[in-house]
């Protein structure tokens, strides 16, 4: 019961959504419909997971008084009045209360997601002065091509190349252009590849229950 | 100390002062530098020309707030282009935080274009599943949002009344911040049911999807705010991307200065004699 | 002065956007506020969206009208938290086997069609096409291909042959990464400017202020 049913779940589900591609017929195609609706709905079930975790957590910090507890009591303050104010008056807005909950969601969560993503344009700056340097041929290669696309990419790259007169070939567009679809292609190609081989084996080895990690076993036969 | 070894040192927050000051000062004071379309981005606006009249679009809108600077954008001027033509749009996410900005862009896009919800767009929200609900949204649209974003029947709008499943769809667009999104759509939609796809991603995965490109996946690729700003220039109608350009243009070119700089300094040290890190 | 409600949520944005750009200067309890206050709206508003956009039309409602097939999804979705109870945590895996079965089955063939024949097809190029030009690109394409997929071969040893491919390989995956990190610091340099353009455009204006 502990291993065999959750690994027949995975090799019917499983083989259901390969067979599903190959064969047309409408019954297949009907149950695997339903499965998919299953998985979505144990999907969203698996979210209200993490939440309880979460709020397990910083209940057990505010009642122990632990390092930093004021802020685990506000994040439990935020998290139950978003909850509170979603689950009453739904998601869209609505107007007056009812808006309140999808004006939290964008005068709130995303000034503070879309500036916490924003400070990485510093600290790549930070981490290019510090640690971007040219010891070898192949670093050199790197960085003369990421020189070739920030410059190619943007509009001080036609401008540069109006005020060099550079010929329509060799415009920094154009270089740039050249490596994106050239060089760069093959070896993001041969990534595809490799990385696609990869999740092949991988999702054959889990569908077919020789892979079985996920489970919190071994790997074959364990 | 010498002057190499002190600018191996410096302070982070100097560095952060001149990125900062690279991007403002162009906001404050446009430089006006030229911007011209490229063939990926010149693509999907062939591709949305080419379109009979009254097609319906399926508008993936697969992004969260990390993204909108460089995704909002290109959801705007794709949407003017697909509204101007008069196709009609059925939006969709598979990102939670996806439903209020997607909301927030069709309504004002939509309101601009004198186009009517739920007869000439709808906004069916966000969907759990990943690459699991594009198959069922591709097969059954209806199954798959029983309601849109405001909770009606999906069935009950005038514009879902021809359309069961992707096979009466035109063009799928995907508006992609990560995953899910292009790859997944690709992997799982577009080859399996013949899909015509092009998508406007962050700049971080355009790369990524060259390969797709040039393999007839996509029809186009517009990548990052510069191709936001490109596709502007194409629709002839300039907005946040092209007024952000000239800030992204000096941007690059500080972090290029910031590399020089410090390999100058790394060189000058190594010379000296002095080897290894400060 | 009357501040409008658009204007007032506006300035709790950009009071929050300083707060966590406050990091910059260094680690402080404005941003670590911020930082919670994140975490905990972030939380209740997906618990609302996935209750409202899933749950609710695909589960209760369907199995209200009759669908009673959905037990079956919905005890399985509350076997989920039996990882919370000890000794019976092993019934949470019945779930994780459902949908681990069902991401593979179509990873196997989103893959294999997508990324594999797809991308293997579009690289069966001609180099005697008739133009000079499309001639070296396509050689450079099927040349990449092959001496890049070399390097990640690691069941030989890479000497000779195999070692010469495999450092032509690498130069190509070198050229990749300098365009992958160009369009990294692309991307970077997009986000913070969306973030200043609110604070000297959209601010303004919701306070009607400036032009």
């Amino acid at each position: 019961m502990r291993r065999e049913v959750p690994l027949l779940f995975t090799v019917v589900f499983g083989l259901l959504m390969i067979v599903d591609f190959f064969v047309p017929h409408p019954f297949i195609a009907d149950w695997a419909q339903r499965f998919r609706d299953w998985a979505i709905i144990i999907i969203a079930a698996s979210f209200f997971l993490g939440v309880a975790n979460l709020v397990k957590i910083n209940l057990h910090k505010v009642s122990r008084r632990e390092k930093e507890w004021p802020f685990a009591a506000a994040l439990l303050g935020s998290l139950f009045v978003t909850l509170f104010l979603g689950l009453a008056f739904g998601i869209a807005d609505k107007g007056g209360i009812r808006g309140v909950f999808n004006s939290i969601f964008l005068y709130m969560y995303t000034p503070m997601q879309a500036t916490m993503f924003s400070l990485l344009a510093f600290y790549i700056a930070s981490a290019a002065f510090r640690s971007f340097r040219v010891r070898s041929f192949e670093a050199t290669l790197l960085a003369v091509t990421a020189v070739f696309v920030m410059i190619g990419r943007v509009p001080v790259g036609n401008a540069m190349s109006d005020a060099l007169n550079l010929p329509d070939g060799l415009t920094f567009a154009s270089v740039q252009a050249w490596i994106m679809d050239f060089p760069n292609l093959a070896a993001k190609r041969a990534i595809l590849i490799g990385a696609a081989l990869g999740a092949i084996a991988t999702g054959l080895k889990i569908v077919l229950g020789i892979e079985r990690n996920y489970l919190g076993e071994g790997g074959a036969g364990k | 100390m010498s002057l190499a070894t002190r600018l191996e040192k410096l302070d982070r927050r100097y560095l952060f002062l001149v990125i900062l000051l690279a991007v403002l000062l162009p906001l404050l004071n446009p430089l006006g530098l030229p911007i011209e379309p490229t063939p990926k981005v010149i693509g999907l606006h062939k591709a949305i020309e080419a379109l009979p009249e009254g097609s319906v679009v399926y508008f993936a809108t697969d992004w969260d707030p990390s993204a909108a600077p460089e995704l909002v954008p290109m959801a705007q001027a794709t949407l003017r282009h697909l509204f101007r033509r008069n196709m009609k749009v059925i939006c969709g996410t598979t990102w939670p935080t996806a439903g209020p900005l997607a909301e927030n862009v069709l309504r004002e896009i939509g309101d601009e274009c004198g186009k009517t919800y739920g007869e000439d767009y709808v906004n069916l929200g966000f969907k759990e599943g990943r690459e699991v609900v594009m198959v069922s949204i591709a097969t059954d649209i209806a199954n798959a949002y029983p309601v849109d974003y405001h909770g009606k029947p999906t069935t009950s709008y005038p514009i879902m009344a021809d359309v069961k499943d992707f096979q009466d769809v035109a063009l799928l667009l995907n508006i992609s911040g990560g995953y899910p999104g292009t790859k997944e759509w690709l992997q799982q939609v577009q080859r399996r049911f013949g899909m015509k796809m092009g998508t406007c991603t962050t700049a971080v995965s355009e790369p990524e999807y060259v390969p797709n490109f040039q393999s007839g996946q996509l029809v186009g690729l517009v990548g990052g705010l510069a191709g936001a700003a490109e596709y502007e220039r194409l629709i002839d109608t300039p907005g946040t991307a092209t007024r952000g350009m000239d800030a992204q243009s000096l941007g690059h070119l500080a972090i290029i200065a910031l590399i020089i700089v410090s390999n100058v300094a790394f060189l000058l040290r190594k010379r000296s004699g002095k080897s290894g890190p400060p | 002065m009357t501040l409008s409600a658009d204007a007032l949520w506006n300035i709790v944005a950009a009071i929050l956007t300083l707060a966590i750009f406050s990091y910059l200067y260094k680690d402080n309890p404005i941003y670590k506020f911020a930082e919670y206050l994140f975490v905990g709206i972030g939380a209740g508003y997906w618990f609302c969206v996935e209750w409202h956009n899933v749950l609710v039309p695909n589960l209760f409602n369907k199995l209200i009208a009759g669908d009673l097939l959905l037990l079956i999804p919905l005890a399985l979705g509350l076997l989920l938290f039996t990882r919370f109870m000890g000794k019976i945590s092993w019934l949470s895996r019945w779930a994780m086997g459902l949908m681990v079965g069902t991401f593979s089955g179509l990873a196997v063939i989103g893959f294999l069609q997508s990324e594999l024949i797809a991308q293997i097809q579009a690289n069966l190029l001609s180099v005697n096409t008739g133009s000079m030009g499309t001639n070296v690109n396509n050689a450079i394409l099927i040349l990449g291909l092959i001496a890049s997929l070399v390097y990640f071969f690691f069941s030989t040893e890479h000497k000779g042959a195999v070692g010469g491919a495999a450092r032509v390989g690498i130069w190509f995956l070198m050229i990749s990464f300098g365009a992958s990190y160009g369009f990294t610091v692309m991307a970077r340099i997009s986000l913070l400017i969306g973030r200043l353009m609110f604070l000297i455009e959209d601010l303004p204006r919701s306070l009607g202020v400036g032009g």
